[in-house]
């Protein structure tokens, strides 16, 4: 009996070597391990044996169950893999196809600019103050300590809607507005980004729509140096942490000590060349501490209070950031200049 | 103000600083240097010449050939054009192997048969502008008016060796538009005291007094008019270094009365004006206001009618000038004039001012009375200016000019304390420094328990408070001396309002949509707006003064100015684009304007052509109304709308009659969304455009803002469909409210998967089909649950719309 095991293991083996599908390994399970099988028909037969032969034949009988059993599986498990192999080989694709696009648009560079720069200062604990586009002459002009008749009123040439009502020149009058709300008490810590409007002829470098961001920050003991320290923060924040700051001495109405603001040049890192015409430096805002008339006007007494004030062109500094050279650009909303912002 | 380095080093000890030095130093303490001209660049080899023989070219009409003796062995042969060149001049040869600005070379030539071995020069090839020019040598060679000699440097007679250093003054510093007034400010920056000219002149027997009376009506307007007059002047040329200085700083020479008061003007900054005495035609003059309607005529004979704004001069009857601005041309200087009244005047500026602004007459003399001549100084200018008029004119200066003085002479104090100082600079100065600032400025001072007194010189009138000498010292201690520190101020959180988020968020929400953000011009033109203006807007909002007719109007739709930017695109043939824009727009209710407008946020976009773009796996799909209304729909979800979001179909104006919907949040007007109108869109030559127009202001009321997080249902939902046939005017959203309203607590949600019309259904009707899904929060839903409201929606359907269930 243990020959004949022998002899159905050795025909298994060699069907289960011969099968060539998987139906044909079915075949070869059923045939041998089935319960009409073979196998189990010896097993029927061990009760003619000896209690001496009965086990060795049972336990022959078992092993050679597992073998066949075994063989299959290994065979099952190759002969999938393969078929699989052999799909996935069909289904390949051309990856260099073009991938399905995803619509997508980009800021406009002066709203990039204009929310960077109010989250650098959001980050200084300033808030972001809006104000009217057309704005009274007081607000405008005499609360900035800018009164009928003065002469520097011609620095700015001014859209007037009637002889009180005009195009603000400027975004210095949210600086009063700002300020009576308070009532008084500091601190006052905002960034006011918005359009402001002059007199000029549209030219590469002028524009009679533009667009500027003015900073103020009122409260006790202010001093210049700090003007200096944050300015410096936000050059360092905005332009990149090797930029250095300059003040010149210079006049606006509103502030007392004034500052024309330089930054050492990017490109040529203060040595000198074409963009920054070989001064090293480049001008990019206007700054001061805050005149004691335009406080008194906001409704804060200049003995207890001191401040200082800032304002820059969104244009220059977007033209700086991404080297523009036409203001126009920014208005005329040529998709070709448009999509160049991601 | 243009500042002469040469012309400097006459008050100041400036020699071993270059002009590059003293531009910088000035820059960086406040009064910027625009631009550094130096004069005679790129010229070389320009000497004296004397034209020893001038004979007519054989040969050509207009040519001249001269022998010219240029302190060489021998004189040279030069073939000269110019009408004006003559025997016995001295004048600018450019010899040969010279350079001339724009890299010419002078070379050795013959013209016409006749050898010419050099150039003799205008002043405009000598690189000066040609309306600095005097007429006398305008349209051909200059001439040396006094002794050089021949061999000498051509330039530095000229003074084109000299550097001019162009001052961009602030408003507030017209302290620097004077000679003087630059070397007191460089005299501060160096630490040096500058040299003032000390006049003097010698006076003949006579009395002025005889010759004129002076009286002033107004003292607040004239508070100083002084009269000098001298006898028997001789109008002639002036000599060369009046001239060149006159050019140098940009002011034409014309003959010797007039440059010395020119000359006196940028010396001193204090405007002078010489009448002709004997065509006055009186002994008397009378400074007053101008009578209404008043005429004159000007130097520059320009008939001008006046006001009692203006302030004039006259002769005790008539005008002879307009005071501080022009001077009558009936009593102008000419080359007879013998007798000559010199005017020494201090004006009201802002009366100046006025008069400067309605006759448009701007002049140097106006700009200084403007910005406030020093009052201070007006005496010695007129006396500085009888000096040299005395000198160059050969003129008799009578004794005691006339004077009418109305000054306010007590100086200007200013308190300031050292504590003050430091703490509103953050510094540490020591009284030591501050007293050596002041006294670098020349400002006299007594110090005082608080600190310091300060008497500021009349030359000063842009300081009278203290933050204006705190700012003194802060520039002439140097801004970079000041040290950086943050603020001692209590910490603030910072950020941005609801409004301000909602702005980004919209923004962000239309770029990943694929649309562009656009900035256009908020002035534009009523007529472009014409037909999209809503007709609730009562008025517009316009310019006085408008630059030009397409920038008159503020704009009261973003609308426009978007078709406008499609337009551009698709003449550059970018045929897809979508553009929108966050910007404000402006109406009013008063017929004319009086007060603030309405100035409103909006929010509008405008798409053309393709939304998809045609792919190997995509059909090409032209931007349509959906979709549009989907990137409306969403963004309105996006922020979070307080209430339901519907469209009602309206007529919109300048849109498709039928394709246009009215936006509601809740019952809240938000705006429109539309295809523009093909007669609209043509007018920008546009076809299928969609816009969308939004109320930004109005939407952000609507918002909650705030996110509440609602639990995660436990039980399962239960979907639904349902396909009906109605009548093809029924809307869809009609049948959605049905379907909502009758779907009650557990409708949780409607969705239109299926629209037909056509083929297989009755005429005039079409299919919807709808997609319900129903849940239960409390408990899962049966069959039996979900039919019982199923069925009662579909028999509402059929009830209220004649709705039939399709098969």
């Amino acid at each position: 009996m243990l020959d004949r095991l022998e002899e159905l293991q050795r025909e298994a083996l060699q069907k289960v070597e011969q099968a060539s599908e998987l139906n044909d390994l079915k075949d070869v399970r059923v045939a041998y391990l089935g319960k009409k099988g073979p196998i189990t028909e010896v097993l029927k037969g061990m009760g003619k044996l000896s209690a001496e032969e009965r086990p060795k034949v049972g336990q022959k009988a078992n092993e050679v169950r597992d073998e066949i059993k075994t063989a299959i599986e290994e065979k099952e498990s190759r002969m999938e893999k393969e078929a699989l192999d052999k799909k996935l080989k069909e289904e390949s694709i051309d990856v260099t196809l073009p991938g399905r696009p995803v619509r997508r648009g980009n800021r406009h560079p002066l709203t990039a600019v204009v929310e960077t720069v109010e989250d650098v200062f959001i980050g200084m604990g300033f808030s972001v103050a809006e104000g009217p586009e057309v704005e009274t002459d007081y607000y405008n002009f005499e609360s900035l300590n800018l009164p009928k008749d003065h002469p520097a009123r011609d620095m700015q040439d001014t859209f007037f809607i009637t002889s009180d009502l005009l195009l603000r020149t400027q975004t210095s009058p949210v600086q009063t507005r700002t300020m009576e709300k308070h009532e008084g008490q500091g601190p006052v810590k905002i960034i006011c980004p918005g359009k402001v409007y002059r007199r000029d002829e549209d030219d590469a470098t002028h524009s009679h729509q533009f667009m500027q961001i003015e900073g103020l920050m009122v409260d006790k003991n202010i001093r210049m140096s700090d003007l200096k320290g944050v300015l410096e923060t936000f050059a360092k924040n905005y332009f990149g942490e090797d930029r250095k700051i300059r003040l010149r001495p210079s006049f606006f109405p509103f502030t007392e000590p004034s500052a024309e603001v330089d930054i050492s040049c990017a490109i040529c890192d203060g040595e000198g060349c074409r963009t920054c015409k070989q001064t090293g430096w480049i001008e990019v805002l206007g700054a001061g501490m805050v005149h004691p008339n335009v406080l008194k006007m906001g409704g804060f007494d200049p003995e207890v209070y001191s401040g200082f004030a800032f304002g820059m062109g969104v244009e220059r500094l977007a033209m700086l950031r991404y080297g523009i050279d036409d203001i126009r650009h920014f208005y005329t909303n040529d998709m070709r200049f448009l999509s160049q912002f991601k | 103000m243009l500042v002469s380095y040469n012309w400097l080093t006459e008050y100041l000890h400036i020699d071993d600083y270059t002009p590059a030095d003293i531009a910088e130093k000035l820059t960086r303490s406040g009064v910027e240097v625009d631009i550094l001209h130096k004069l005679g660049e790129g010229i070389e080899g320009v000497v004296v010449g004397y034209v020893l023989e001038c004979e007519k070219h054989p040969d050509a009409d207009k040519l001249n050939v001269c022998k010219v003796d240029i302190g060489e062995e021998e004189p040279v042969q030069i073939v000269c054009g110019a009408k004006n060149v003559g025997q016995g001049q001295h004048v600018a040869v450019a010899k040969v192997g010279a350079i001339l600005p724009g890299d010419f070379k002078i070379k050795k030539a013959k013209l016409r048969g006749q050898a010419s071995h050099g150039m003799i020069c205008s002043l405009q090839e000598l690189g000066i502008e040609a309306k600095f020019v005097s007429k006398a040598y305008a349209t051909g060679i200059f001439v040396f008016p006094n002794d050089v000699k021949p061999g000498q440097d051509a330039l530095e007679q000229l003074n084109l060796n000299d550097t001019v250093l162009e001052l961009d003054l602030t408003p507030n510093r017209a302290d620097c538009l004077s000679m003087i007034g630059v070397a007191y400010e460089v005299g501060a920056i160096l630490d040096r005291e500058p040299k003032l000219p000390q006049p003097s002149v010698h006076t003949a027997q006579e009395l002025a007094s005889d010759y004129i009376g002076v009286s002033v009506d107004d003292k607040d307007d004239t508070p100083f008019y002084g009269a000098t007059i001298i006898k028997n002047v001789k109008i002639k040329e002036s000599p060369l270094w009046l001239q060149t200085r006159l050019m140098a700083a940009g002011i034409r020479p014309i003959n010797n009365v007039v440059d010395v008061t020119n000359y006196v003007l940028i010396e001193y900054g204090q405007p002078l004006h010489a009448f002709d005495y004997d065509l006055i035609g009186s002994k008397t003059i009378r400074v007053r206001r101008a009578h209404d309607e008043e005429q004159m005529v000007t130097l520059d004979d320009q008939e001008r009618t006046l006001t009692s704004d203006h302030l004039v001069i006259t002769n005790g009857e008539k005008p002879i000038a307009l005071a501080g601005v022009m001077g009558g041309a009936d009593s102008e200087v000419h080359n007879g004039t013998t007798t000559i009244l010199l005017e020494a005047a201090v004006f009201n500026g802002s009366v100046i001012r006025q008069a400067s602004k309605h006759t448009g007459l701007r002049s140097d003399a106006s700009t200084r009375y403007e910005k406030g001549v020093d009052p201070a100084r007006v005496k010695k200018a007129g006396l500085r200016a009888a000096q040299l008029i005395a000198e160059l004119a050969d003129g008799d200066v009578l004794e005691g000019p006339v004077e009418v003085d109305g000054r306010d002479e007590s100086p200007a104090k200013v308190e300031l304390s050292l504590e003050r100082v430091n703490r509103k600079l953050g510094t540490d100065l020591t009284t030591t420094t501050v007293e050596g600032i002041f006294h670098r400025l020349g400002f006299s001072f007594t110090k005082t328990a608080k600190g310091f007194n300060v008497e500021i010189p009349s030359r000063r009138q842009d300081i009278s408070i203290d933050v204006d000498l705190l700012e003194e010292i802060a520039r002439l201690y140097g801004y970079d001396n000041i040290p950086t520190t943050l603020p001692d101020s209590v910490t603030t959180p910072g950020g941005l309002t609801k409004k301000q988020t909602i702005k980004r968020k919209s923004r962000r929400y239309l770029e990943s949509a694929g649309m562009n953000e656009a900035v256009t011009y908020a002035l534009t033109t009523a007529k472009k707006e014409s037909n999209l203006r809503p007709s609730w807007i009562k008025h517009d909002v316009s310019l006085a003064l408008p630059m030009s007719e397409d920038r008159s109007t503020l704009r009261t739709t973003l609308i426009p100015h978007l078709l406008d930017a499609l337009s551009h695109n698709k003449n550059r043939n970018v045929q897809d684009v979508a553009l929108f824009e966050l910007s404000s727009v402006f109406h009013t209710v008063e017929e004319t304007v009086t007060t603030q407008p309405n100035e409103k946020l909006h929010l509008a976009g405008a798409i053309m052509g393709m939304w998809h773009e045609h792919q190997w796996q995509q059909e090409r799909k032209p931007v349509d109304f959906y979709v549009v209304k989907g990137l409306v729909e969403g963004l309105i979800e996006e922020l979070d709308a307080d209430g339901e979001i519907t469209f009602e179909q309206e007529e919109i104006a300048g849109m498709h009659p039928g394709r246009g919907a009215r936006v509601l949040v809740g019952k809240t007007d938000i705006g429109y969304l539309a295809q523009v109108h093909p007669a609209t869109a043509k007018e920008w030559s546009l076809k299928n455009v969609y816009v969308f127009e939004l109320n930004m202001d109005r939407l952000a009321d609507q918002t909650k803002g705030d996110v509440r997080y609602e639990p995660i249902p436990r039980f399962p939902s239960m979907d639904r469909d349902i396909a009906l046939v109605v009548d093809e005017k029924i809307s869809s959203g009609k049948l959605e409210a049905v379907i909502r309203y009758e779907g009650g607590r557990l409708l949780k949600g409607v969705k239109l998967f299926d629209l037909y019309e056509g083929e297989n259904l009755e005429e005039g009707k079409k299919s919807l089909a709808f997609s319900l899904k129903y849940q239960d929060p409390e408990r899962t839903l049966t069959d039996e649950d979900v039919s019982k409201v199923h069925n009662r929606v579909v028999e509402k359907l059929e009830a209220e719309l004649g709705a039939t269930l399709r098969s």
